[in-house]
């Protein structure tokens, strides 16, 4: 079965200095590895940028025709949750809504939560941008696998009261999955906590846009 | 010199199965078979990368040399997988939602550095790709048949969220087995994992000992004996060992 090596003058001195392949072979697979890059980057940041964009929509209220939502943000600077962007839904100026992400631990590590909240303090939508949960238990949070995360729907921080913003196992509102109750207790506490930097920056958040050009972020 | 063809598919579909023949790439294949589907996500793409990592490394045979050959072809499969996984998240994004958490995985799969040092190092580039394509398709086969029978004892369902991986006209495969099924906790996390391997392997090797004439002795018991170390012969009536 083991076909014969070729060998050609060339390709012998060449096995006679394995150091130089390898250094040539390093050489060439960074080579594609930098050209793949180039080639793959732009598109890779504009696929980023429609995720966020399709999350953002998810959770804020209709497009305005005017309205990119990913066009208007605002860093919000908090003692708690350090720096955070945020998106904004402006009508004629006024703010109508606003959606920033916040990062929960769950049972597999991080797990990034992006929620729209309307000016009123009302929770718009919540998704999931990305986890590391155990699949067939923890990633009931993610909306192609279940309609939990629609349950935070409707909710603002004084409803249910500070008691009630758990999972049912630990006394509050929200239903745990059979298995899994770390992966939601996460996700209620991180929601939870985003409602609380609403609630601390509330007037600097509602704060009319003013004419100056915002700033645009990518992904 | 002709490569028989026939053998390199026999081998790689069964009598040397990447899971149950060589035992080998058991980490990505406990953490990806929770579901059929998963098991046939990360199936696919491991055959992809073998089809193309025997391909060059066959290719590239005649000038690597000996001692260096096992960090070349570290750096040609690992320079495949990350090319195929930015290719991937930047023109079948879709497709990289569900399979992108695998595809760094595959790097970690030392079926596929056998597979460059035991066969595509020595054998020409067709030869190689098929070897490949045959060890990627016995690899699904393994991980499918894993995830289905992990999935409808712990979760009742059989291939679940398969429209996500495959695209909707898929969601016929989608079938709830069990009806009102509480799930079997264990089956889902890696023990059970271990527990669904090992019953696999059993009902292999009946299956062998079946099909092969004279694997059993006069009186019943297995003439040749598998062990990590090769094959025994067991040891005569009456050894106390």
């Amino acid at each position: 079965m083991t076909a014969p090596i070729p060998a050609s003058p060339r390709l012998a001195a060449l096995r006679r200095s394995p150091g130089l392949v390898l250094g040539a072979f390093s050489l060439c697979t960074a080579l594609i590895l930098a050209a793949a890059d180039d080639l793959t980057r732009a598109a890779i940041a504009a696929r980023a940028a429609e995720d966020l964009h399709a999350s953002l929509a998810q959770v804020l209220p209709p497009a305005q025709p005017e309205a990119d939502p990913t066009a208007q943000t605002r860093r919000l600077e908090d003692a708690e949750e350090g720096s955070v962007p945020v998106y904004l839904a402006t009508e004629a100026g006024q703010i109508r809504a606003v959606a920033f992400e916040l990062t929960g631990y769950g049972y597999g590590g991080a797990i990034r939560v992006l929620m729209g909240l309307a000016a009123d303090g009302t929770i718009l939508g919540v998704r999931v941008l990305s986890h590391a949960e155990t699949p067939g238990l923890g990633d009931k949070i993610e909306t192609a696998k279940s309609d939990w995360i629609q349950g935070f729907d409707g909710r603002s921080i004084g409803a249910p009261g500070p008691e009630g913003w758990k999972v049912r196992k630990d006394g509050g509102v929200f239903d745990q999955f059979s298995g899994a109750t770390i992966t939601p207790r996460a996700v209620v506490s991180t929601v939870h906590r985003g409602l609380a930097l609403f609630e601390r920056h509330r007037p600097e958040l509602l704060a009319p846009v003013t004419a100056s050009p915002s700033t645009r972020e990518t992904g | 010199m002709s490569e028989n063809y026939a053998r390199i598919a026999r081998d790689g579909l069964w009598n040397n199965n990447i899971v149950f023949g060589q035992l080998l790439a058991l980490c990505p294949l406990l953490a990806v078979t929770g579901t059929a589907t998963n098991g046939l996500g990360m199936g696919l793409a491991t055959a992809a990368v073998l089809v193309a990592s025997g391909g060059t490394v066959s290719l590239l045979r005649a000038a690597v040399p000996p001692e260096i050959r096992i960090p070349a072809f570290v750096l040609i499969i690992a320079c495949i997988v990350t090319v195929v996984d930015m290719v991937l998240n930047a023109w079948a994004h879709d497709l990289h939602k569900v399979l992108g958490l695998f595809i760094p995985l595959i790097v970690t799969n030392c079926a596929i550095l056998g597979r460059a040092e035991a066969f595509a190092s020595r054998n020409r580039p067709l030869a190689a790709g098929f070897d490949g394509l045959m060890m990627g398709i016995g690899f699904t086969l393994a991980l499918t048949g894993l995830g289905a029978l992990r999935e409808i004892f712990g979760a009742g369902t059989l291939f679940a969220n398969a429209s996500v991986l495959l695209g909707p006209r898929f969601a016929f495969l989608e079938t709830k087995v069990i009806p009102e099924y509480q799930g079997f906790l264990l089956l889902i996390l890696p023990p059970g994992g271990f527990i669904a391997l090992g019953m696999l392997l059993a009902l292999k090797s009946l299956a062998d000992r079946r099909r092969t004439p004279g694997a059993l002795t006069d009186d019943g018991r297995p003439a040749r004996v598998f062990t990590a170390a090769g094959v025994l012969t067991p040891a005569p009536e009456g050894d106390p060992s």
